[in-house]
């Protein structure tokens, strides 16, 4: 390869092709970040001169049990979501995935919060789980009366389930479509060998949707670590702390403290955790690999 | 074919490159004003389609934006040296921040050329805006005292009488549940709707003092009396169920809060003048039937405080950028239309009260005159201004509070606890 006039020239090329998004990325994502981490050595008011603090606002974050809280908020609304959203995602997309009409039909009705905007959605559950105007006052609902949004023990999981109705829709598109990848064959050899319907979605399905619910978990996963929007525009981290995750803390240290450096310290933890966390996954589920399901076929 | 192609995506990518938008307030335009949307808002417009008919040469864009969200935006577009030319704003301790940034341009100078304008104004709405005797926010709309709201009509019902003491008011709670409703109607989920308690009840209790010390930061201010003694109230209140079910959850952005008032769920809400504009506008009939009655925060048995205090925002103000190019028109501007005559007949048609000395006339004589009459007396014969807490603190004490505040009402901690949790936020 090396050597030859043309294949120099067609380095070159891939290189300036490569080049307009590798400025994109380098101006916009990774500029940024490193900035974010210098940042957080220094106190900045956003407004002044970012004063040089060193290590003080790691040992602060560190140290502050609100910042703490709001880590624990984050690893449990990333393993509820988790635990929620996968086995519904998967039931929903095996389900969809099947060509009668009707399924067809039921998938277009579970796509629609695919379609709204995230503060739309914040914005209806609040009102629809008002205590006083939203749906428990409804004859038929009243069991619904419960304080969702300002109880303290009750309201992160009300957060929870909003999310989940929001992203189940995502996810069951990628089962969808990780059904529909699976060779027929597979079913019909099953089917001969005497398989029901729960051995096959067991030793068939399951096993061929291996990389599908990898992807799909690290996706819930890692996206838990930056859900924001939802959160703000429903309670903005109220009643109390009881739903400050750790992305709307570092929102808020930021805008309503003013403490830019604080805030640029807590990013950068995320960005490490959220690193950590894909390349962790990643190596242990055999992502990388990518080896083939369909050996034979 | 190829090359006309390539040279057509080079141009399109050049001019959205250099359009409009890259930039945010556009240099080569006109002067740009930023302002919230709501409330007063059809005086913002005003004063902006008066001027530009006669200027047609140096207009002036209205720019409109919620509450929460603005705040953010005015604090990214300081610090990136792209604010408008005029921006919106509520005196006080962020304004201050702005100015010790040095991006606020003193208005002293344009005030002492012109005495007249300067003596138009309450003295206490201008101190808003005035650091180290200098001035730099012109008023541009309503006075915003806290007030007591309250539906007449449910208080026939119940058969009570509106409350002048704090232990009437006590008194009224167990009425309004027998009757299954709530004596108060409070936005939780916002939380500046709790403060409005602690501003009145702290200086029931102690006096315009205690406040003047906790923004002062001298040692242990957080740590008086009086401070406690309105924590416990605001428990006591919170204990009897003066609060509709669910409080923590309910919004006033939305309408929730203020709704339970006219729909006859709740007696009462402590809320600013500017919930009068908005019942008025999304409620008429509500206001024309003389359901809506209102009365100043009830004086408190064994305070030492006076009971004309009163607390809210003085009325919002226009500042002007430091690094704005089109000083002379933004000074001109809010000299001559931001509550001119005509300017200030807009905000008494929309039941806004602005802070500008002689207008007893006017108001006699402008629909809703009862309303506009309490509200201007109220506001001209206040001892104490106190401006809303969250606004007179350093922006990390503030939020502290807001927090604190919340548990407070969810009886998450106990009064002396929320006074050593604010103190010791303040040291920090």
């Amino acid at each position: 390869m090396t050597g030859s006039p043309a294949a120099l020239s067609d380095r070159g090329a891939r290189f300036a092709m490569a080049l307009p998004a590798l400025v994109v990325f380098a101006g916009f994502a990774l500029l940024p970040m490193a900035l974010v981490f210098v940042l957080g050595f220094t106190s900045w008011d956003g407004l002044g001169t970012p004063a040089w603090t060193g290590a003080a606002n790691w040992r602060a974050a560190m140290r502050d049990p609100v910042t703490q809280m709001s880590g624990w908020l984050t690893v449990k609304v990333m393993l509820i979501g988790w635990v929620v959203q996968t086995p519904i995602s998967l039931f929903l997309g095996v389900f969809i995935a099947g060509r009668e009409r009707y399924r067809a039909v039921f998938a277009v009705i579970y796509f629609v919060p695919l379609l709204l905007s995230t503060t739309a959605i914040g914005i209806t559950f609040r009102a629809l789980l008002d205590p006083n105007f939203g749906l428990s006052t409804a004859p038929s609902l009243a069991f619904m009366a419960k304080d969702w949004l300002g109880d303290t023990d009750l309201v992160l999981y009300s957060i929870i389930g909003v999310i989940c109705w929001q992203f189940i829709p995502f996810h069951t598109l990628l089962y969808q479509a990780g059904v529909r990848q699976i060779p027929p064959v597979l079913y019909e050899a099953a089917r001969l060998d005497g398989a029901g319907r729960l051995a096959q979605f067991w030793y068939i399905t399951l096993p061929q949707l291996r990389y599908t619910i990898v992807t799909s978990s690290m996706l819930i996963l890692i996206g838990s670590l930056t859900y924001f929007d939802v959160i703000y525009v429903m309670t903005e981290g109220g009643p109390g702390e009881a739903t400050r995750v750790l992305p709307l803390d570092m929102f808020l240290t930021a805008f309503r403290q003013r403490e830019m450096g604080r805030a640029s310290a807590t990013a950068a933890f995320l960005v490490v955790a959220g690193l950590m966390l894909s390349l962790a996954m990643v190596r242990f589920s055999g992502f990388a690999k990518m080896r083939s399901q369909q050996e034979g076929l | 074919m190829r090359k006309p192609f390539a040279w057509t995506a080079v141009a399109v990518a050049v001019a959205v490159l250099t359009s409009r938008g890259f930039a945010e307030p556009d240099p080569t335009g006109g002067t740009l004003a930023w302002a919230l949307t709501s409330g007063d808002e059809k005086a913002y417009h005003h004063a902006v389609d008066q001027y530009n008919q006669k200027h047609p040469t140096s207009k002036i864009t209205l720019q409109q934006f919620s509450n929460d969200p603005y705040k953010q935006k005015l604090l990214v577009a300081m610090g990136a040296g792209n604010a408008p030319d005029l921006f919106f704003n509520w005196g006080g301790g962020i304004l201050k921040s702005y100015v010790d940034a040095g991006n606020v341009v003193d208005l002293t100078p344009e005030f002492s050329k012109d005495p007249g304008w300067k003596t138009r104004f309450f003295p206490s709405v201008l101190a808003a805006g005035t650091f180290d005797g200098k001035i730099y926010g012109v008023p541009i709309n309503g006075v915003q005292p806290v007030v007591f709201y309250y539906n007449k009509k449910l208080f026939e019902e119940v058969g009570a009488q509106p409350p002048r003491t704090w232990n009437e008011l006590l008194a009224l709670i167990p009425k309004f549940k027998a009757k299954n409703k709530s004596l108060l109607s409070v936005a939780g989920a916002d939380r500046w709707t709790y403060l409005m308690y602690a501003e009145y009840l702290v200086d029931r209790m102690g006096g315009p003092q205690v406040f003047s010390d906790i923004v002062a930061g001298k040692p242990d201010a957080w740590l008086n009396p009086a401070v406690v003694k309105a924590a416990e109230m605001i428990q006591d209140l919170v204990k009897k169920g003066a609060f509709e079910k669910g409080y923590a959850g309910v919004s006033y952005g939305n309408g929730q809060a203020t709704a339970l008032l006219y729909s006859g769920r709740a007696g009462m809400q402590l809320m600013g003048t500017w919930d009068f504009p908005n019942i008025l506008n999304g409620q008429p009939n509500f206001v024309k039937q003389g359901s809506l009655g209102w009365l100043a925060f009830p004086t408190v048995e064994g305070g030492s405080g006076n009971a004309a205090d009163v607390a809210g925002n003085a009325a919002n103000l226009y500042s002007v950028y430091a690094k704005s190019t089109h000083k002379a028109v933004a000074i001109d501007f809010l000299r001559t239309a931001v509550l001119s005559d005509a300017n200030v007949d807009v905000l008494l048609q929309n039941g806004s009260v602005p802070p500008v000395v002689g207008l007893e006339s006017k108001i006699a004589k402008a629909p809703n005159a009862e309303w506009l009459t309490f509200i201007y007396n109220l506001a001209k014969g206040a001892p104490s201004f106190q401006l809303s807490w969250d606004q007179a603190l350093p922006p990390a004490e503030a939020d502290a509070l807001l927090t604190q505040l919340d548990a407070l009402f969810l009886l998450k901690i106990t009064p002396k606890q929320f006074a050593d949790k604010m103190n010791q936020a303040m040291k920090r």
